[in-house]
């Protein structure tokens, strides 16, 4: 077994306990805390799999935001923790039924792809100092993602500009 | 890079590599080795660090305030560092009784791990660098993220009102600044075409990006400071509203800790200015003896190092709303509109000899600009003096009052 290997099973490990706990604790902030377990995970399968960018971004907007997610979980939350907070509620056989749906079906069609067992082809050091680059570029060339990055902005300049509108004091309602 | 004779990290490096070949390991598992033994040694090389601090900062404070500092334990008080060590190792480690347990003991570790992380990717020298990423600025801003959930763990699992208000006013303050902080760590990369931390360095051959960004400089010195949590922006700790903010309840060596990540973060903080906008370990020589970068850094980052306490024992503390406010009323749109304006300006002038002296003259007058705005800005801010009638504090009875 090669090192890669070895962390590749101890971060898809880390990645599914993690997930685990997040759904079964009662506990509010020891569910959150799970959940960071669970994104450094995926940064760390970023990582093995090349994509150093994905995986820096992975956890500067996760796990960073990960904090104010506690933060607005202590502040709003009536329990935090306790018997009384709920994991579950009646739908939870049916959201079981479709999980394993949805996992089969990638499964399945993972398995059929005749190049998933395939060792992965060793990827040149240019290429992969090029990725980010690449990535760079493909965001300004017309003729790969430009239309749907400007949107992606447009749509979150919109979300910032409502959220500020909420947040401004009405003068009309107070007097 | 292979004539330099004093390389001695690298002539170590090949001669373990060596020695773990002649014992018939496999070529990926002594990369692995190598790495931990890498990664050990840098991260206890910073760790060193903080004890040096320690003693530098006490003489530093106490010459400050007219005092002699540390003064007993060995020459120039140098040992007083491991005295201090040795009293916050032997005290007592207490724990609050309804604690999350795991959670308490996990946040001191994180607070200094995430300091320690940024480390691995800051160069020594054009040789000496942990591992070159090429997403090396945002590979430290991530590293930083893992500093704000240590603060809040610390909070939460004390148990205590005072720490997790602390804690939140802590989580909002450093991630408010991190936003000024993060666009003026982009005009750095943007000038050297490049993310990769030594990169950004070789870009620098010749003249710093100081010369060309002097804006980008401020405000990063400015949201960095914020960022560390120190002086005049240490709201992280105020006695008088939250107690000690989010550590309250940590002791011995758990606050040591703490302590060393805030610290070490000043130190960090200043190691990136030095590498982002004074050049690194560039410096007369350094094509020769590459090794000599060392000092060149190590240097410019003491210099930066000392402007952090400078400015922590000369400046007033400030209110959290003024804190608030200057980020978000002036820093964050004056980073936002020199963010957009840098690139406009080198567009135009990318090809002439020029190009300095064009994005200096926006700079300098971005900055004035936003300096005369704040000027107005703080006039109509403000607050009317109440008046009123001086009044006697002592009131002495009435007749009748005394009578009855």
């Amino acid at each position: 077994m090669t090192p890669i290997q070895v962390l590749f099973l101890i971060s898809s490990a880390l990645v599914l306990v993690g997930a685990l706990m997040v759904v079964t604790r009662r506990n509010l902030v020891h569910a959150a805390f799970y959940l960071v377990l669970t994104l450094f995970g995926v940064a760390v399968l970023f990582v093995l799999l090349d994509a150093g960018f994905l995986a820096a971004v992975q956890v500067v907007v996760y796990i960073g935001a990960i904090a104010i997610l506690l933060i607005i979980g202590v502040m709003v939350t009536r329990n935090v923790t306790g018997a009384e907070v709920k994991t579950v509620n009646k739908n939870f056989w049916l959201a079981i039924v479709i999980a394993l749906m949805v996992f089969s079906s990638i499964f399945l069609a993972l398995n059929q792809w005749s190049q998933f067992n395939a060792p992965p082809a060793a990827a040149s050091t240019e290429v992969l100092a090029d990725t980010v680059i690449n990535l760079g570029v493909a965001f300004v060339d017309a003729n790969q993602f430009f239309i749907p990055f400007i949107v992606v902005s447009i749509l979150l300049l919109g979300a910032l500009i409502g959220a500020i509108v909420i947040a401004w004091p009405r003068k009309a309602s107070e007097e | 890079m292979d004539s330099d004779p004093f390389d001695l990290v690298n002539i170590i490096a090949e001669w373990l590599r060596n020695l773990l070949l002649s014992w018939n390991l496999s070529a990926d598992l002594i990369d692995v080795i190598l790495t931990f033994i890498g990664a050990a040694v840098v991260a206890t090389m910073v760790f060193m660090v903080f004890i040096f601090q320690i003693w530098f900062e006490r003489k530093a404070a106490a010459r400050f305030q007219d005092r002699i500092g540390p003064n007993r334990v060995g020459p120039w008080g140098l040992f007083q560092p491991i005295a201090d060590a040795l009293k916050m190792i032997t005290k007592e480690d207490t724990m609050p009784r309804n604690a999350d347990k795991v959670i308490y003991n996990l946040a001191p570790i994180l607070a200094v791990f995430s300091v320690l992380m940024m480390w691995a990717v800051i160069p020594f020298t054009k040789n000496w660098i942990g591992t070159d990423l090429n997403i090396g600025v945002l590979y430290i801003a991530a590293a930083g993220s893992f500093g704000i959930l240590a603060i809040l763990m610390a909070g939460w699992s004390s148990n205590n009102k005072y720490s997790l208000l602390g804690a939140f006013r802590g989580v909002a303050q450093l991630i408010s600044y991190e936003i000024p902080l993060f666009l003026s760590l982009l005009v750095p990369v943007f000038l050297a075409r490049s993310m990769g931390v030594n990169d950004i360095v070789k870009a620098q051959d010749g003249m710093w990006f100081i010369l060309f960004v002097p804006l980008a400089f401020v405000i990063y010195l400015i949201s960095s400071l914020a960022e560390v949590g120190r002086s005049p922006f240490d709201l992280l700790e105020a006695e008088s509203e939250i107690v000690a903010g989010y550590h309250v309840e940590y002791s011995g060596m758990k606050f040591g800790l703490f302590q060393a990540g805030e610290w070490l973060h000043a130190f960090t903080f200043g190691a990136l200015a030095a590498i982002l906008f004074f050049g690194g370990w560039q410096g007369p020589f350094v094509d020769q003896y590459p090794s000599l970068g060392l000092v060149y850094f190590l240097a410019k980052t003491m210099i930066f190092y000392f402007i952090t306490i400078w400015s922590r024992l000369t400046f007033p503390r400030v209110r959290i709303d003024q804190i608030m406010s200057l980020n978000w009323k002036f820093l964050v749109p004056l980073s936002l509109l020199m963010l957009m304006g840098i690139p406009i300006v080198d567009y135009f002038f990318k090809a002439s000899p020029w190009r300095w002296a064009a994005l200096l003259a926006f700079n300098l007058v971005l900055g004035l600009l936003a300096l005369e705005y704040a000027r107005r800005g703080v006039k109509r801010g403000r607050r009317p003096r109440v008046k009123f009638e001086p009044r006697p504090v002592a009131v002495p009875p009435k007749d009748d009052e005394a009578a009855a």
